[in-house]
């Protein structure tokens, strides 16, 4: 599934971790912990391919990503700290750009995605229109509307309330159910009920 | 792959029709510019005639360069580009849904008005034609130009100064050759020569321009 091999990073000069290896297997949550700073969001941008390392590899399926990049995007989903969503976009449009983007749409459909989130009330309102916990739910109804194997998610929960927390919680579980991957920065305390949760702790590898 | 690219450039036109002022401040700008010149000339109709091209052109170059910075602003700022970059569609096709966006946003209005404003310069109908032809060719070169450029200032807040610094330079050469076709055509002088030049850049920046800005754009996102 997902390993990675003696990874280092860096931020501008400054080295965030070093010998970083773990393996993310099917039906798996990795949560990945730290203090501000030690690298997480770096992390995820190096396992989405968006940075390249300074060493180490990543390895899909036993194939380095640099070399099925193609095929490894259309296994992720990546939800970065930014929302991706365009404000002058409408709910809907914006969700329909984004399938559009990873060419491999999923059995749920988009008013069936937001009714789940709790905002299909603004299916056709412009997102500029939103709150942020709203727009947070418009970026992570992306999770859903492709069928992804592999979810980044760089602190998902930021300002949402509890019942979309919930929501999101279990759209996890689901997607773990499903024998699929997982990997959160988070700094909120879940129950993630039976699933298989391994923790990596940044800045105290050597 | 075909259904990402189509995306993204009904996307892009769609954003231009619900924000028209950032679209129409290049327009506004190349007919205001060219004006103001027909004012100056005075009375000498020959002066007008003979500057004309030029002045056209100038005014269109720069009104094209009004638009670049603002091309990846808000799909960068919003993490929009993250998600292009991580897509299933090939990166270097992306761009180029930009870059067609962008000419249709931008070039096509200006090669609209630009009869209108030969007319006012005093052109006669040859070299009105072939200012429109020029300005066809030339605009979506400068797109292509202009899109590598801003990918480059991405992450630069004010880069205008600075866009303008690395894009104008490129484009001097298309503003040579198309200002001589239109002179070229006044004097009744053959112009097949200036047009294939012409068309031979835009050949050049549509081959290399959507490598080039991908590359820029996966090297301004790395960090």
């Amino acid at each position: 599934m997902l390993h990675i091999n003696n990874l280092a990073g860096t931020r501008g000069e400054r080295l965030l971790f070093k010998n970083l290896s773990f393996a993310v297997n099917g039906g798996e949550l990795l949560l990945i912990k730290g203090r501000n700073g030690a690298g997480k969001t770096s992390l995820l941008r190096l396992i989405c391919g968006l940075a390249t390392p300074e060493t180490g590899e990543i390895l899909w399926d036993g194939e380095s990503i640099a070399k099925i990049r193609s095929e490894f995007f259309r296994s992720l989903v990546f939800v970065g700290h930014d929302n991706g969503v365009n404000l002058d976009l409408t709910v809907q449009e914006n969700l329909i750009f984004h399938q559009a983007l990873k060419g491999n749409p999923s059995a749920h459909s988009i008013p069936e995605v937001l009714e789940r989130l709790g905002i299909s009330r603004y299916q056709k309102v412009p997102c500029r229109f939103l709150s942020a916990g709203q727009k947070r739910r418009v970026a992570l109804g992306r999770l859903v509307i492709s069928d992804a194997r592999l979810w980044l998610l760089d602190e998902p929960f930021t300002s949402l309330d509890e019942r979309a927390l919930d929501a999101v919680k279990n759209l996890i579980i689901q997607h773990l159910d499903q024998g699929r991957l997982c990997l959160a920065t988070s700094h909120q305390t879940i129950d993630w009920r039976d699933s298989k949760v391994n923790q990596i702790r940044l800045g105290e590898v050597s | 792959m075909t259904r990402a690219f189509g995306a993204l450039l009904k996307r892009d036109l769609t954003l231009v029709v619900r924000t028209p002022g950032d679209y129409t401040t290049p327009v506004i700008f190349f007919v205001v510019c060219t004006t103001l010149f027909s004012f100056v000339a005075g009375k000498d109709i020959a002066v007008l005639k003979s500057i004309g091209p030029g002045v056209i052109w100038v005014s269109a170059l720069l009104a094209s360069m009004l638009s670049l910075e603002g091309l990846f602003r808000s799909d960068y700022e919003d993490g929009t580009l993250e998600q292009i970059l991580t897509a299933l569609a090939p990166l270097p096709l992306m761009v180029l849904a930009k870059a067609i966006a962008h000419w249709i946003s931008t070039g096509v209005p200006l090669l609209l008005i630009s009869p209108i404003l030969g007319i006012l310069m005093n052109l006669d109908s040859h070299s009105t034609a072939i200012l429109v032809v020029t300005i066809a060719i030339s605009t979506p070169t400068f797109s292509l130009i202009g899109i590598f450029g801003s990918a480059l200032v991405i992450s630069q807040k004010k880069a205008g100064m600075l866009l303008s610094l690395l894009t104008l330079p490129l484009c001097v050469p298309i503003l040579i050759f198309s200002v001589s076709a239109v002179s070229a055509a006044a004097d009744q002088l053959p112009i097949a020569g200036h047009l294939m030049l012409l068309g031979a850049f835009f050949v050049f920046t549509l081959t290399l321009s959507p490598f080039a800005t991908a590359g820029a754009l996966r090297i301004m996102l790395s960090n």
